[in-house]
């Protein structure tokens, strides 16, 4: 189903993490509100992906 | 003493932005030094520690070559303009590739060309042709998927440190209206709390 290796999702985890955090900085000043949005900006992204994914698979699948 | 113009109030919290256009360059600089000037120290610290480590991962996935600084045919390096968001630490590519620029004579590199430092962060040898044999090539065979990616972390660190310029410049970017909706419960607690409308530049309608 994934033509590459597994591990090369681990490139994303880095850059989630950097990006949410300074997304959710940039918007924020309190160190909670940040972490908070930092969160849902994360959790945001990964859905997203993966209903792109999971398109793809589809589409994969379909042709 | 603080100038009204350049206190701002958000989450509750008075800041003082001070010189603006000086924290601005600091950050661009050195990410985070701008907070780190305007006493800002959390998030100082958060900017420099999640765009620096974005910045060296990358740097150290594409063995040290995906940070050149080149405007030759063939090779219009165009990435380094985002990498180059991070200020001091991109630098060095432009004294290489100014150095490579005056050792290349009509697209080729002169025989005595020498890169400084080690070649820390130089650009490859010309001529640079697309679907030929030459050093970039050999980066991306030695590097793989890695040196792809280094680019790519290289570049959003850049970009990303651009927003921490302007959070240094003007403050908190607005939070978009089509964020998380409130409860009513907290629609309530948030009117009690509510503090009078401060001169925010950086905060932006919508």
């Amino acid at each position: 189903m994934i033509s590459i290796s597994p591990t090369y999702l681990m490139y994303y985890v880095p850059l989630i993490i950097s990006i949410s955090l300074v997304f959710g900085a940039t918007r924020h000043e309190d160190t909670q509100t940040i972490l908070r949005h930092a969160y849902y900006t994360a959790r945001w992204i990964t859905g997203f992906m993966a209903i792109i994914f999971l398109i793809l698979v589809l589409i994969n699948w379909m042709v | 003493m603080a100038s009204s113009e350049n206190v701002i109030q958000i989450d509750s919290q008075k800041i003082d932005l001070k010189n603006r256009p000086l924290a601005a360059f600091l950050a661009w600089l050195i990410p985070g030094a701008g907070h780190f000037y305007q006493g800002r120290m959390t998030k100082a610290s958060l900017y420099l520690v999640c765009i620096m480590t974005t910045w060296m991962l990358g740097f150290a996935l594409g063995g040290g070559h995906v940070v050149y600084a080149s405007w030759q045919p063939g090779d219009k390096r165009w990435h380094y303009f985002l990498q180059a968001g991070v200020g001091v630490a991109a630098l060095p590519a432009l004294i290489q590739g100014n150095h490579m620029r005056k050792m290349t004579v009509k697209g080729i590199t002169s025989q005595g060309y020498e890169p400084m430092w080690g070649g820390f962060m130089a650009p490859p040898q010309r001529p640079v042709i697309e679907d030929r044999t030459d050093e970039v090539s050999a980066w991306y065979a030695t590097y793989g998927a890695g040196y792809e990616m280094g680019t790519w972390y290289t570049m959003i660190a850049g970009l990303l440190n651009i927003l921490v310029i302007y959070d240094a410049y003007s403050g908190p970017l607005a939070v978009p209206i089509s964020g998380r909706k409130k409860t009513d419960d907290e629609d309530d607690s948030a009117d009690e709390t509510k503090t009078p409308p401060q001169p925010a530049a950086g905060e932006m309608n919508g």
